[in-house]
């Protein structure tokens, strides 16, 4: 059913502890700290933000490699929190993942039809013969030869190989997918090749897809819903035709004001920000974006900003670019 | 283009690859890297002339290894003065062929290399992939007694071990093989580490794969390289060590031809019959030669760091 | 006289499976000041022709050139010595991998006053004064501690700030940079390039630009040269090359670009890039070549006029449509 919520988590968080040596108290590093979003059949929720900003982390939660420290996660309906052992092998199953680096994602001494087969082999009871039918199929369908069954990783280009990694993702019908920075790895040629698979798979069988990435060029092409980290927290998410017009956050209007246009014709305005990202394990008090944003006041320092609804967009932070007019921003004009 | 699948696509303009695949893919292209190194290919084939020497001593030896010539005391090599062709490398103080007995004992040290690698090799990989892939406290009780042995000389290890058991070869591989362990089980375990921080093997984990088909199936083949290749290696320090406690009177007992043994029986000769001893000592120098040039060569085709595109 | 002059270098390797050329006869002439981009694909053989430049390469590359000339210096035949004397000083590079490119093990003032005492001979107050003065210039804050801190202690773009300071010490006449962002996040990525930008034109460097990324190209370069398999396939100013490219290969990929495509299906190059085992006979780009014919697989095209952008191609594009293309196969 097109349209039905797969996967909500409500204040999602994690934190690790880090230690500092014998003679200190270790450290808490809130990785993922607060973050409610929903995914939906035939829909794509794409998370951007920069290194640290907890969208691995996220994905481990999601796919559930790890659990949350606090926080609720349903996936179809179900608490993964609450729910029993025998529940959560069925969960595990319908939620996949596809990694960034495909050299690595591989297990480089299994065939790549041993490799489709495994999730199989280890989940249902089919046959042999019935396991190497339903590879064949999804070589195929990620548009490989079926001669590459017999294969090993090595002897593949990285395109194939993220084509052979989006195939065993789907081995098991899952209804939910993670796409960690899927093509960021790739060539400019051979990203197109996977967007477009990608593209294809979703509207083929109504998956979900949690699309991970710091492109936002990417992101723009293949969202539906946006939502912008910034060190742990959710800063800003809507859908992505508001989110790229009426960018509200000054992160958001600062990544989209860096990230580069292949258009020399046009010149944007662009918000250099200053620093770099501050340490996770000791972020900076209130808004955890002041010592870096352009448009900071003292309030900033105090209390962190809520997430609050502007134009449809939720967006946590005190000072936000409106758009009275209806106007759109000029750096994300396109 | 809108109405041509995408398998249509592909077809198209994928080349067809027709490169071997397979395990004789994987074999001719360990045999190019191999072939590269000359000395380890010259190690290979020295090792297998005594592989079938070991295989085939009752057919090759001119003589029984224990058989007595009382005729023939200390004679030295045929081409000594006082040589006879009968006996080519000489006999020794109670008139034994050399040439025999050293035939007899390339039995022996393949044996004794064998057992000793397959027993540490075994326990080690449990241990050490045990130690890897669950951490904490299993890790460090492992380790620990890893380090503990380490931490004695091995030699000496190894004999107080057969001071305890008892001489006898049996022991005396055992002993081996226990000091031999903490280098396989710190090898694993820091292959296994390395490899579970990969991609793949959480991509195993969303799969829903369990934690023993984990270790001894997804991660457990791609940690055997360095593995191998210290099997090679500990196989003649295997061969050396058996030898030395043979010569101590700790190993193989008389009249066995294991070749420690062999000099330790000719040590009082050193002097007189200078055949009695170098020849076993040779046998030990080439062997063990031709296995460590193999272990480089093994090395240089197995390890991925060194492999040139 | 431009500042540096290379006319058809060619690099092969040795490797086990025989000889394989990674770059096929690429030529480009620098001026002094001048911002030029090389932009190429994975394989396309674009850092090596720099590093081939430079004298990098491992011994299994032979290099082969027409002519190779850096401010009146001709590479080829200088020697060894020489060319270390201008590699560093004149000629500087930055590398894709800024946490690999430093050592570990020294302080980034030990790295940087390095290269000051070799090519420069200063004594060490100077050193340390003009490390002070290089580290405020790439825009490191606290530059007098920063002297004392490793590598490791530093984030990636802090990383690749020193690399840049490290490589414009001895005021050099030419930077070569080589995929100097990839590894960094967007909003570092776009300090860095206003960085190299603005060093550039206070320095009155020439800048190289070895990137992939065609947003990055649209917003620094001037003129670029697009490398497909080891050969240039297309040089143009910046302004032509992307509302009107003329080989096939640089309108497939600009149109390949999520954000210039309109349609959720982006119109992607099919297939790969050909490896050493399967290079095509004739021209490099036919098998994946929307427009390819007969003669473009079997006949080496040669490059076209300077009015087509040297494009090397049988039918070069004009308006996006190929010209002097035969009748019957385009109708």
């Amino acid at each position: 059913m097109k349209g039905e919520v797969v996967l909500e988590a409500e204040n999602l968080t994690r934190h690790y502890k880090v230690d500092r040596g014998s003679f200190q108290k270790p450290a808490i590093l809130k990785a993922l700290d607060g973050a409610s979003f929903k995914l939906v059949k035939g829909k794509t929720l794409a998370v951007v933000g920069e290194s640290g900003c907890g969208k691995s982390t996220l994905a481990r939660l999601v796919t559930m490699i790890e659990k949350p420290t606090s926080g609720e996660l349903n996936i179809t309906g179900i608490n993964i929190v609450t729910a029993d052992k025998y529940v959560l092998d069925r969960l595990h199953k319908k939620v996949q993942i596809v990694f960034q680096d495909p050299y690595g994602s591989l297990n480089p001494r299994q065939k790549i039809g041993h490799a489709l087969e495994e999730p199989l082999l280890v989940n249902t009871s089919m046959s042999g013969r019935e396991r190497r039918e339903a590879a064949l199929d999804i070589i195929r369908l990620v548009g490989l030869r079926p001669e590459y069954y017999d294969r090993y990783p090595h002897m593949f280009s990285g395109g194939q190989r993220q084509r052979i990694a989006v195939a065993r993702a789907l081995m098991l019908n899952p209804e939910i997918v993670v796409l960690d920075e899927p093509v960021s790895a790739l060539d400019v040629s051979i990203q197109a090749q996977i967007l477009n698979l990608i593209a294809t798979l979703q509207e083929q069988f109504d998956l979900a897809y949690m699309f991970i990435s710091h492109d936002l060029s990417v992101v723009k092409h293949i969202a539906d819903e946006v939502m912008v980290m910034y060190l742990g927290k959710p800063i800003e998410s809507g859908s992505r035709d508001t989110l790229f017009s009426k960018p509200h956050h000054p992160y958001t209007r600062a990544l989209l004001s860096a990230t580069p246009v292949a258009d020399p014709f046009r010149t944007k305005e662009r918000i250099v920000l200053k620093g770099e990202l501050p340490s996770p394990i000791a972020p900076p008090s209130g808004c955890t974006f002041h010592p870096r944003c352009p448009s900071m006041t003292e309030i900033c320092r105090g209390k962190p900003p809520e997430l609050t609804e502007i134009d449809g967009c939720m967006v946590a932070c005190y000072h936000p670019k409106t758009y009275p007019d209806g106007g759109t921003d000029e750096i994300s004009a396109r | 283009m809108s109405e041509t699948t995408m398998q249509e696509v592909v077809e198209r303009i994928e080349p067809v690859d027709d490169r071997p695949t397979g395990f004789r893919a994987v074999l001719a292209e360990f045999w190019s890297y191999f072939s590269e190194n000359h000395g380890a290919v010259l190690g290979l084939f020295f090792f297998i002339g005594v592989i079938l020497v070991a295989i085939f001593a009752n057919h090759i030896a001119p003589h029984l290894p224990n058989q007595q010539f009382r005729d023939a005391l200390l004679q030295p090599p045929f081409w000594e003065a006082g040589g006879d062709t009968r006996f080519l490398l000489g006999t020794d103080a109670i008139g034994r062929d050399m040439l025999s007995r050293l035939i007899y004992g390339s039995r022996y040290s393949l044996f004794i290399g064998c057992i000793v690698v397959s027993i540490s090799l075994v326990v080690g990989v449990i241990l050490g992939l045990i130690a890897g892939f669950f951490r904490g406290w299993v890790d460090t009780f492992i380790m620990r007694i890893m380090d503990v042995v380490l931490a004695f000389p091995s030699l000496l290890l190894a004999l107080v071990l057969v001071a305890i058991l008892g001489p006898s070869l049996i022991n005396a591989m055992i002993a081996i093989a226990i000091v031999q362990q903490p280098h396989y089980v710190r090898l694993t375990r820091a292959a296994v580490m390395t490899e579970m921080t990969k991609d793949y093997v959480t991509a195993a984990r969303v799969i829903g794969v369990r934690s023993l088909r984990l270790m001894f199936i997804t991660v457990l083949p791609n940690c055997m390289a360095p593995l191998i290749v210290q099997a090679a290696l500990s196989f003649s320090t295997a061969i050396l060590d058996a030898a030395a406690l043979g010569f101590l009177g700790l190993g193989a007992q008389p009249p066995t031809p294991e070749w420690g043994t062999m000099l330790a029986e000719a040590r009082e000769f050193i002097l007189r019959a200078w055949w009695v001893v170098t020849f076993p000592g040779v046998a030990i120098l080439v062997t063990v030669l031709a296995i460590n040039l193999m272990g480089d060569g093994l090395r240089d085709a197995l390890d991925p760091k060194l492999k040139r595109s | 006289m431009p500042l540096l002059e290379i006319k058809n270098l060619s690099v092969t390797f040795k490797t086990a499976g025989g000889e394989f050329t990674a770059v096929d006869r690429v030529s480009l002439n620098i001026a002094p000041g001048e911002i030029v981009s090389i932009v190429g694909e994975s394989g396309s053989g674009k850092s090596v022709s720099m590093l081939a430049l430079m004298g990098l390469l491992p011994w299994t590359a032979t290099i082969t050139a027409d002519t190779l000339r850096f401010n009146g210096q001709d590479l080829k035949t200088i020697s060894k010595k020489q060319l270390r004397q201008i590699i560093g000083s004149q000629m500087a590079m930055i590398f894709q991998e800024p946490m690999t490119s430093l050592n570990p093990c020294f302080t980034i003032g030990f790295q940087l006053t390095e290269a000051l005492k070799i090519h420069l001979g200063m004594n060490r107050a100077e050193r340390k004064k003009r490390a002070i003065e290089l580290l405020d210039l790439v825009g490191i804050p606290e530059p007098q501690k920063r002297l004392a801190a490793f590598p490791h202690q530093l984030s990636g773009g802090m990383n690749q700030r020193v690399m840049i300071a490290m490589s414009i010490s001895c005021n050099p006449l030419l930077l070569i940079a080589d995929e100097p962002t990839t590894a960094l996040d967007v909003t570092i990525q776009a300090q860095i390039l206003d960085l190299l930008l603005k060093l550039q034109k206070e320095q009155n460097m020439s800048l190289v630009l070895i990137t992939h990324d065609m947003g990055v190209v649209a917003e620094t370069a001037e003129r670029v040269a697009v490398q497909y398999a080891g050969q240039q396939v297309e040089k143009q100013l910046i302004k032509g090359l992307f509302s009107d490219p003329h080989h096939p290969y640089t309108q497939a990929l600009l149109n390949s670009l999520p954000e210039r495509s309109t349609s959720r299906i982006l119109p992607s190059i099919a297939g790969v890039v050909p490896g050493q085992f399967d290079k095509p006979v004739g021209c490099l780009f036919s098998p994946r070549c929307q427009y390819a014919t007969e003669l473009c697989r079997s006949t080496p095209p040669v490059e076209a006029s300077p009015a087509f952008g040297r494009a090397l191609c049988h039918y070069p594009l004009a308006g996006g449509l190929p010209t002097n293309y035969p009748e019957e196969v385009s109708a």
